[in-house]
This record gives structure tokens, sequence and C-alpha cells, in this order.
């Protein structure tokens, strides 16, 4: 059962991971979406229209992908964690058919108008479409950050007869005191792919001399709305969950900062090997006093380390929680250089001429993805050993009857499947880009998207 | 309160049959009835605006059933373990199809997008099929309330099942067949010209295969699951969802003949909501028969806390009135037959 457990895990770890590449940046376009649409309603300027033609193309085939690799995502509650399933599911069953009932009508519904209804809903009619397509995609966000909310700190429930987990309060698990920052914190890391992804286009453009018009409108969306959204993923987002984890995981901080003793003024490591043999950082570089400051506000607090904990408490996997975790910061850091950059640069006048800096931008592409998936790793290896935290053990929730060859078979399965979709999803975003948006004349507008195709 | 979410559930996923069921279906004949390009993208671009909201059906009755039954969920999908991947792999697939298929117009690309949207489409329906059967049939569930099912056995009745044994494998062509009828009847409805009349002609002649597959399937199913028998005498008035079906069926017919599309089509849904009901309705109250009637899961042992259930019905309520309203507007968008020359922004063909 043990090793089954193992496959259980990275199975669900590696649909959950390959699956998230795609909402993290269909939320994020659908609030740049809005932004195009109102600017094209304000301005009264076509070219904005068709700005947000081009990214709604984008954003079809990204969504087509999100949602054939979302099913899984909720078929595995059952098949793989059979028996979290069935202790928990009265509880977190209400967040995952809420999301169905609430969000995914509403995001399918109008996607399916805003992709193909623009002429028959007019200019507002259109706007609205977008508005609340995105607003389905942000609701869906928020259930799921509930549902996962509620595995991270769970409240608002009672035990029954025979120990299984039964709702007590219903909006004691919609508004989790655990949520809000944790929501804030995820979808300001979707706008950044959002803003990355919009900006890098705009800047391949500017950089390859075509398209200039629109490559300037996608540069400066994307550093406007990227900056604004990279500031404020480390405060007060970051910062106030980094608080909730202080207060409710200990442990979890304990490993995610590789502090093997307990320890006042507790430095921050920028760099170091955690071995958790011998206990200890290998080859730390650290600053000292700063993780009690940042934790407690005090630079000489006392902040507990792994030591403090019985072992099997610990998260079971405390480098590869350790690497995600500064990884992320380190990320969020560095695109806060990025995107502070750039906005002087734009503020001066001088972003669409400077060569070196829509380079970065173009290459920076990747990253918020990477920083992103980091993050979650951060919050699931976090929770170990725990699937609903100190109250089930990841251990006890897998499928009984599901042995470790049969999850095997459908993990190698996925991963088949998913190198083909992630070939043809690169393949297909990359021929949309190459297209182009639609030519500034005016008079010779492309009359259906399919047709640049023919 | 567990019996009115038993029935919430089978609405939702009558209403996920009636919807993916002619988009499945439309799938299925997409070989048969168009022949040309233009015919095939016909095909595709009238399911195409609906068909990614017609699966969150399937979505949003998995997560009602997750939270109302969990120890159904659990024991239900991790058994159908095997099975259940298979049919993820195929929605995916048949998406991808349906979704990439027009980006690329080539001798090699299409044919290749259509046979694959075709053979997914047609093993989803004889999945969903055998499926059901396995459900009517009872599963090998024991005293811990788990089971796994093998793909198949020795295809007999025994004890020790599979996926598909000879009365799984009948339910999966009926299930093919009536997708396929009412995919035909979709697609008469929503296109025009030779595929129209094509579409129109198959139907007509799957109808033949469904009202066989029906009257067989029934009469054994009375043999397999002694409970739709018993219910049916202790509430008589349950004759009327076969009665449905049965009426379901006339009107298909008597529509054809008369030439009404959109009345051909909505009675081709009472045919399936009619089976559909009567399935629901004979085995209650299990929501999964076991092989041996002791270890059967019903609503009593299944549902979750009623405290949930009452909260629940109140959200779900509100939820379900809005999504029944952007499904409206969706269809009122795109109703009428596709037209695909009229240069309109859109289609499938993105």
């Amino acid at each position: 059962m043990e090793q089954a457990l193992g496959v259980h895990r990275l199975q669900f770890a590696f649909t959950i991971t390959f699956h998230y590449i795609f909402p993290q940046l269909t939320m994020g376009l659908a609030l740049l979406l809005v932004y195009l649409k109102t600017k094209a309603l304000r301005t009264g300027d076509e070219h904005y229209n068709r700005a947000a033609r081009f990214w709604a193309r984008i954003f079809g085939i990204n969504f087509a992908v999100g949602v054939v690799t979302g099913i899984p995502m909720e078929f595995q509650f059952g098949t793989n964690w059979a028996a979290f399933s069935r202790s928990a599911g009265s509880v977190i069953g209400q967040t995952l058919a809420m999301e169905g009932v609430f969000s995914f009508f509403l995001e399918s519904s109008f996607l399916g108008l805003f992709l193909f209804g623009e002429k028959k809903l007019g200019r507002i009619g259109h706007w609205w479409a977008g508005f609340l397509v995105w607003l389905g995609s942000w609701l869906s966000g928020y259930l799921i950050v509930a549902t996962n909310a509620w595995m991270q700190h769970p409240t608002a429930y009672r035990l029954g007869a025979q120990g299984e987990i039964e709702l007590a309060s219903f909006w004691g698990l919609v508004l989790n005191r655990w949520v809000l920052w944790e929501y804030a914190h995820t979808m300001l890391g979707a706008v950044q792919t959002g803003c990355f992804v919009m900006a890098a286009v705009g800047a391949f453009y500017l950089l390859t001399k075509r398209d200039a018009s629109y490559g300037r409108t996608f540069v400066k969306g994307g550093v406007l709305v990227g900056v604004a959204a990279a500031l404020l993923q480390v405060y007060p987002t970051g910062d106030n969950q980094g608080k909730l984890v202080t207060d409710n995981q200990p442990v979890t901080l304990a490993a995610m900062e590789g502090l093997f003793q307990t320890q006042s003024s507790a430095p921050i490591v920028i760099i170091g090997q955690p071995s958790v043999r011998e206990r200890k950082l290998d080859n730390p570089i650290a600053v000292p006093g700063a993780l009690s400051f940042l934790t407690y506000r005090r630079w000489a607090a006392v902040v507990r380390g792994l030591d403090a904990f019985p072992q099997d408490q610990w998260p079971d996997m405390i480098p590869l929680l350790y690497y995600s975790y500064h990884l992320m910061v380190g990320l969020g850091t560095i695109f806060i250089a990025i995107m502070l950059a750039a906005a002087v640069q734009l503020w001066r006048g001088k972003l669409y001429e400077s060569k070196a800096m829509l380079w970065i931008l173009m290459l920076s592409v990747p990253l918020p993805y990477i920083a992103n998936t980091a993050g979650w790793f951060t919050a699931e290896l976090g929770r170990q050993p725990w699937v609903i935290y100190g109250l089930m053990r990841t251990a006890h929730g897998v499928s009984p009857r599901v042995g470790s060859g049969n999850a095997w078979f459908t993990l190698i399965g996925f991963m088949g499947m998913y190198a083909v979709l992630a070939i043809l999803w690169l393949f297909l975003i990359y021929r949309e880009i190459e297209n182009g948006p639609e030519p500034e004349s005016g008079l010779v507008s492309k009359p259906a998207i399919g047709v640049a195709a023919d | 309160m567990g019996t009115i979410w038993y029935c919430l559930v089978a609405f939702m996923i009558a209403v996920y049959v009636l919807l993916d069921g002619f988009d499945l279906g439309a799938g299925a004949i997409h070989l048969l009835v168009a022949k040309t390009d233009l015919e095939r993208r016909q095909v595709l671009a009238s399911i195409g605006p609906v068909w990614d909201g017609n699966e969150v059906w399937l979505i949003a009755a998995g997560g009602t059933l997750y939270f109302a039954f969990p120890v159904l969920y659990a024991s239900g999908f991790s058994g159908f373990y095997l099975p259940l991947m298979m049919v993820l792999w195929l929605l995916i697939l048949r998406g991808a199809a349906i979704e990439f298929r027009n980006h690329i117009k080539s001798n090699v690309w299409d044919p290749f997008w259509d046979s694959l949207f075709a053979g997914s489409s047609v093993l989803l329906a004889v999945f969903f099929g055998a499926a059901l059967g396995n459900v009517v049939r009872g599963v090998p569930l024991d005293e811990s309330g788990y089971f796994f099912e093998p793909l198949w056995t020795n295809f007999r009745l025994g004890d020790v099942t599979g996926i598909l044994d000879w009365y799984t494998i009948l339910v999966g062509i009926l299930a093919l067949l009536a997708f396929m009828m009412h995919g035909a009847l979709w697609v008469q409805m929503k296109t025009s010209g030779a595929l129209s009349d094509c579409a129109g002609r198959l139907a007509g002649n799957t109808w033949w295969g469904v009202l066989v597959m029906t009257a067989l399937v029934t009469a054994v199913t009375f043999r397999v699951q002694p409970q739709v028998k018993a219910n049916l005498s202790t509430w008589p008035w349950g004759v009327i969802f076969p009665l449905l079906a049965v009426a379901g069926m006339g009107g298909v017919r008597y529509e054809l003949f008369k030439r009404h599309e959109r009345s051909a089509f909505l009675a081709s849904c009472a045919y399936l909501a009619g089976m559909l009901a009567s399935v629901v309705f004979g085995i209650y109250p299990m929501v999964l028969p076991a092989r041996n009637p002791l270890y059967s899961l019903t609503i009593g042992s299944a549902k979750a806390g009623s405290y949930g259930l009452k909260v629940g019905v109140v959200w779900w309520t509100i939820g379900i009135i809005l999504a029944a309203g952007y499904s409206t507007l969706v269809y009122r968008s795109f109703a009428g037959k596709v037209a695909l020359s009229d240069g309109q922004y859109g289609h499938t063909d993105d």
C-alpha cells in the first residue's frame, strides 16, 4: 500500500501541475480581455477590439485544454482518493459542486458567446460577455481555493457517528479565514502569468518589427497591470499568507525555511541546501534575524525549528518543499524588479525602443509559470503528511482497492496523453502568434478567424 | 432529504445525457452523414458553441453526486477505476479533435481529427451505456464497501463480474444506437440541404435498431435486476416512465414522417429521459446495487450529513436557475440552422 500511495500522489501532482498551466493563463487573460474591451468602449477605437479578438483566440485554445485536463481532477478524488472522499466528500464536495453549478456554466456559456457572437451581441453586449467570462473564471478559482483552504485549515465541520466528517456551517466553509489571502495570492499569480504572456508577445512583435501598434498595446497593458500585480503579490498577500502558515502550520514554516533548530534571531536563508539526514543546511547564505522579524516583527523573536515537533509531523519531502518555496519567493522578487524597470522605461517613453528591456520581457515568459507551480508545491508539500491538516493523513486517504500497478498504468497514460496535448497546444499558440492580429487598416478586415487558416 | 437528492442528481445526469447525447451522437454519425469538408464543418459548427457547456453538466453532476452521496462517489469511482480513466482519455481526445480540427486545412490534418472525433464519440457512447448497465446489474461490493472491477471476466452474470459482460454490452449497443438517433435528429435540425436529409434518413433507419434493442434490454433487465419488478408492483404509477419512453419513440417516428425536425428531436429527448427515469425508478432506493444484495449501497447508507444536504438545496436551486438562464441565452443566440458561408465571425473554425 505504501508503494501505491507514492504513485497516487505522483499522479495527482502530475495531472494538477499540468492542468494548472492553463487556468492560470485563462484567469489572468480574462482580466486583460476586460481591460482591452473597456479601452475599446471608452476610446471607441476599433484597435482595442481587434487586439481583444486576437487574445480571445489564444484564450479559446487555452480554455479548451484547461477544460479537458480539468475533468480528470474532479474524477480523481473518487478514483484515487476514495477513502478521503468517503470521509470528507460532504464538505469539499460542496465547494466542488458549487464550482460546477455557479462558475462553469457561467464561464462556458459566455465564452461561447464571447468567441462566436460578437456581431450578434453588439458592443455593450460583447463587453458584458467578456466580463462574465472573467467573473466565471475567478469564481471558479475562488471555489477551488476554498476547497484547498479547507484542507489546509479545516473548520466548520463536526465528526459523525462513524467518524465521517460532516459540514456544520456553510458560511464557515466558504469564508474560511484561510481563503481570503490564499485566493488573493493565487489570483495575483495568475494575473502575472497573463501580464508576462501579453507583454512577451508584444515585445516579440516590436523586436521583429511587425504589428508594431499591437506590440505597443500589449507591452503597455502587460506592464501596467503586471507591475501592480507583482507588488501586491508580495505585500500584503504573500506576507499574510505567510502569517497564516506561521500561526496554523508552524512545522510547515520551519520546513519551508529549512530551520532545523529552534532559535532566537532566526536568519532567513537566501541560498542553502537542506540535509535532512544531518539536520542542517549545507552552505547557507543567510540574513541574520530576518526570519524572526518577518514572522513576529521582532528581530530577537524565537522561531520554532523542526526540532520542536515530533518527526512524524514533519512534511515528508523537506528539500523539495524548501526549494519550491525559495524558488517562488526568489522569482516573485525578480518579477518586481523586471516590471518596475519596464514601468519606469514606459513612463520615460523609452520602453518601445529599449531592446534590452524588450528582450527581457520576451524571455521571461516561462518564469511566472514556474513561480505559480512552485507556489502550489509549497502549499501542497507543506501540508504533508496530512491530506486534511491535523485531521486525516494522506496515507489514509487513498483508494484501498486500486493497487500500484493500475495507478502506474494510468499515470503513464496521462503522461503520454498530456505530452501530445502540450505539443498541440504549443503548435497552435505559436500559429496564432505567427498569424498575428488583424491588420490595422480597418478597411480590409479578416472576416472570420477561421479564414486566416484557410 | 436523501430521496430529494437522489432525484436531483438523477435530473442532472439526465440533462447531461440529453445534451451531451446529441453532440456525442453527432460525433458517432460524423463520418456516416458528412462526406465533404463543408459538411463536416457544418456538423462541427452545429455543436461548436455548446459542446463544452454540455460537458459542464457532467462535471456539475459529478460534483453534486460527490457532496450528496460521498460514499457512493468513493466506492463507485474507485471501483470503476480503469473504465473511468479511459472515459477521461476519450473525453480529452474528443475535445482536442473538436477544437483543433479547424485550425489547419490539409488533406491529412482534417480527416485525422474527423476520425478521432467519430471514434472517441462512438466509444464514449458505448462506455456510458455499459456503465449504466453495470449500475443496473450490480457490482461486486463486499463488506468493506469497496470493489474493484476488471474490464471483463467470463462475460457471464455471476458473482465475479467485469465491466463488460453480455448484459452491459447489450446496454452499450443500445446507448450507441440511441445517441446516434439523437445526434442524427440534432444534425438534421441544425443543418440544411443534403446533409440534413442524409441525417434524417439515418435517424429513421437507426430508429428500428433502437426499437429492437430497447425491447430486448427491457425484457432482460427484469431478469437481471429483480428490484425493478418489485418497485413496479409497489408503486404502479411508475409505469409512466417507460410509457414516456414509448411515447418518445412513437413521437420520433411520427414527427420524422411529418418532417417536423424540431419536434422529432424533442421526442428523442423524451425517449432518453423516459429510459433514464425508468432506471432510476427501478433501482430505488439503491444508489449502487451489489451482486450480493446484502452490500448494496442505498440512499440511507451513502448520503451525506443532513445539514449539508439542506444547505445544498438552497444554493443548488439558485445555481440551476441561473444555469438554465445562461443555457437558454446561448441556445437562443445560436438558434436556427448553421450557415457557414455568411462569413460570420466564428463557428468552430477558429
